[in-house]
């Protein structure tokens, strides 16, 4: 039963990591570049519904709503300010710098208005959880509705690429950038909606992650972020099952080795995990290995 | 004798850390020096050593590394177990030379280790794997127990006591205590030359060539006969060396040596890479430059506090958005042609 337990808690961090990097792996496939501030726009998110609920007093539900509408328009903002105008520089190294430049930009702006002390955030599921097996296999609240939170994101994300047009383009535009303006596709548009996209889950993700951690620093944010993109990476890197396949492995790994490992070797294991994965298939576990022509 | 224009740049690099050696110097001797900056010099010349290493694989490689101080973080560990176990047996000169060597060679072993598998990668797989294997060494270093005592040598992933006569090397989370403090300004200043000697000289051979012809194109290195995997190596090596050293100088800087992200997380690696693409990649000078200056900004902003980060961050932003924006070239190439033709007339 205990093993039990602690399989759940992995598959609902794991949860939490897969829906950060769906964004990551969004962003990523559209315009090839590593977000390194999408980890703290998590932090922002969690701060945002943090001040709508303790300090304005607002219901769980209304506060995550600001905060999804707060990152989505912070994301699309960032997009426009730092990195759209380098889109086409010579390198690509350049949009990685200001993507850095922004985490600190956004971590340091955190740290001045709410300062460097943890605030406890109160979590946003009131529900007390299930009792299983005679009350033996106990699951909280915060892990049922963070993993239905994940499921209904992926379907409903892989509904709305499949399906709609904004998602066709962002397919088109992953694909072939020059390909796609030519047949029609504004792909300033379907950037910025990606950005939008990534950003509003990472706010959703931000409210599980403090529900489910209850401390709240201006680099709370950090550490998920990395985890969230090796995430991305293992499950193949543009591939959105691909995330969360990544997601909830990494989940599960932390957990579990934390738990029967070691505390402090965890991280190491969980990165072990992903040189391992790469070394057997370089583009991750559903990426598509595109060959080099000549 | 004439020199060529190579040699006459490389010549103006060495100049410039020189004359900035001799600046320092005078002013430490007339007492300009406020005790607050001559404790950064050490460290800002260390992070220059890592600058130039890592430009090594960026900027002439052409590949992205993120593990950096990971290799620091190895070269550190090192010198500071050989130099902890032998700080009673050994006198203070001949210990840290071999401190130095220690800490290099190993960091270049585990470049060439971590290099096998992460080389074969490209672009940002690489960057990540990197990344990631930085933390782990990092988590390892942090959690690992060594000591010896009349039993003989024990290692462990837990804390464990002592039996009789012995001494606790590397105490967990706790890390390396009372590394003697051998690292100088001058010696820094020695090491920066040394490294910048190796990596100019490199760049300019016919080795140096090889790799920059991999970083322009891979496949038609390939067909002209150029080893690919032989020359990567070669210039992760060197690179991973090169961090191992600083790491050196780093560990013999403070007696408490802690594997925290502090000084060895990913975030470490990210700072030094800032330094890298703000120096200009490829940039060996640059790269020395900027860290230089983007060590000591912040500490130099100490008086704004809370704020100076949110300044350094806002620079950050601007200098890239100015530096790379494709309009922002083309406005600039425009004054400037404006300019000349004023100037011409």
């Amino acid at each position: 039963m205990n093993f039990l337990t602690y399989l759940i808690n992995g598959i609902s961090l794991g949860s939490i990591y897969a829906i950060i990097a769906l964004g990551y792996t969004m962003v990523y496939g559209i315009a090839k570049m590593l977000n390194f501030a999408h980890g703290d726009v998590i932090m922002i998110g969690g701060y945002l519904i943090y001040t709508a609920s303790s300090t304005y007093g607002f219901n769980p539900l209304v506060s995550i709503l600001i905060s999804v509408v707060g990152c989505t328009i912070l994301g699309m903002l960032t997009e426009k300010v730092a990195y759209k105008p380098l889109r086409n520089a010579a390198s690509n190294l350049a949009v990685l710098i200001t993507a850095i430049g922004v985490s600190y930009f956004l971590q340091n702006i955190a740290l001045l208005i709410f300062g460097a002390n943890p605030k406890s955030f109160s979590s946003v599921v009131t529900w007390e959880g299930l009792s299983l097996a005679g009350g033996e296999l106990k699951i909280q609240g915060v892990t049922i509705v963070t993993i239905l939170t994940s499921v209904v994101i992926l379907i409903a994300l892989q509904l709305f690429i499949n399906k709609t047009k904004s998602g066709q383009a962002m397919l088109a535009v992953s694909e072939d950038k020059g390909a796609a303006t030519l047949m029609g596709i504004n792909v300033n548009k379907t950037i910025s909606l990606t950005f939008a996209i990534g950003s509003g889950l990472a706010a959703i993700a931000g409210a599980l992650l403090c529900s489910a951690y209850p401390t709240l620093t201006p680099y709370t944010g950090a550490m998920p972020g990395i985890k969230a993109f090796v995430a991305a990476v293992l499950g193949g890197i543009g591939s959105i099952p691909g995330a969360m396949i990544g997601g909830l492995l990494l989940g599960v790994v932390e957990i579990l080795s934390k738990r029967y490992i070691s505390t402090q070797l965890a991280d190491a294991i969980v990165f072990a995990i992903l040189i391992i994965i790469l070394l057997v298939k370089p583009t991750g576990l559903l990426g598509k290995n595109i060959q080099e022509k000549v | 004798m004439k020199l060529t224009k190579v040699s006459k740049r490389n010549l103006i690099t060495y100049g410039i850390v020189i004359a900035f050696y001799i600046i320092i110097q005078i002013l430490n001797l007339t007492g300009n020096l406020s005790s607050h900056m001559e404790g950064l010099l050490v460290p800002m010349t260390y992070y220059s050593i890592v600058a130039v290493a890592l430009n090594l694989t960026v900027g002439i490689l052409g590949e992205l590394s993120l593990g950096h101080a990971g290799f620091m973080c190895i070269g550190a560990f090192s010198a500071s177990l050989f130099s902890v176990a032998t700080k009673e047996t050994m006198n203070g000169g001949l210990r840290f030379f071999l401190a130095l060597v220690i800490g290099t060679v190993m960091a270049a072993i585990f470049g060439f280790l971590i290099g096998i598998p992460v080389l074969r990668l490209k672009g940002d797989y690489l960057a990540i794997v990197t990344l990631a294997f930085g933390e782990i060494i990092k988590n390892i270093l942090a959690a690992v127990y060594l000591g010896y005592d009349e039993a003989g040598l024990h290692i462990s992933f837990k804390s464990f006591v002592l039996q009789g006569e012995g001494k606790m090397l590397i105490n967990g989370a706790m890390g390396i205590q009372g590394t003697p403090s051998d690292s100088s300004f001058t010696i820094a200043i020695v090491i920066l030359l040394i490294s910048l000697f190796i990596v100019q000289n490199l760049v300019n051979s016919r080795d140096g060539r090889a790799i920059m012809s991999i970083r322009d194109n891979r496949i038609a290195s390939e067909s002209v006969g150029i080893n690919v995997v032989k020359y990567k190596m070669l210039a992760f090596v060197i690179s991973a060396a090169i961090a191992g050293t600083a790491g050196v100088l780093f560990s013999h800087n403070t007696s408490t040596l802690t594997a925290t992200s502090t000084y060895f997380g990913y975030n470490v690696s990210i700072m030094i890479l800032v330094y890298v693409v703000l120096g200009g990649i490829g940039n060996i000078r640059g790269s020395v430059i900027a860290a230089s200056i983007l060590y000591i900004l912040p500490e130099m902003l100490r008086g704004l506090s809370n704020y100076r980060m949110l300044i350094y961050s806002i620079v950050l932003i601007v200098i890239m958005l100015i530096n790379w924006a494709p309009k922002a070239i083309e406005v600039r190439e425009k004054y400037v042609t404006l300019l000349k033709r004023r100037f011409a007339k």
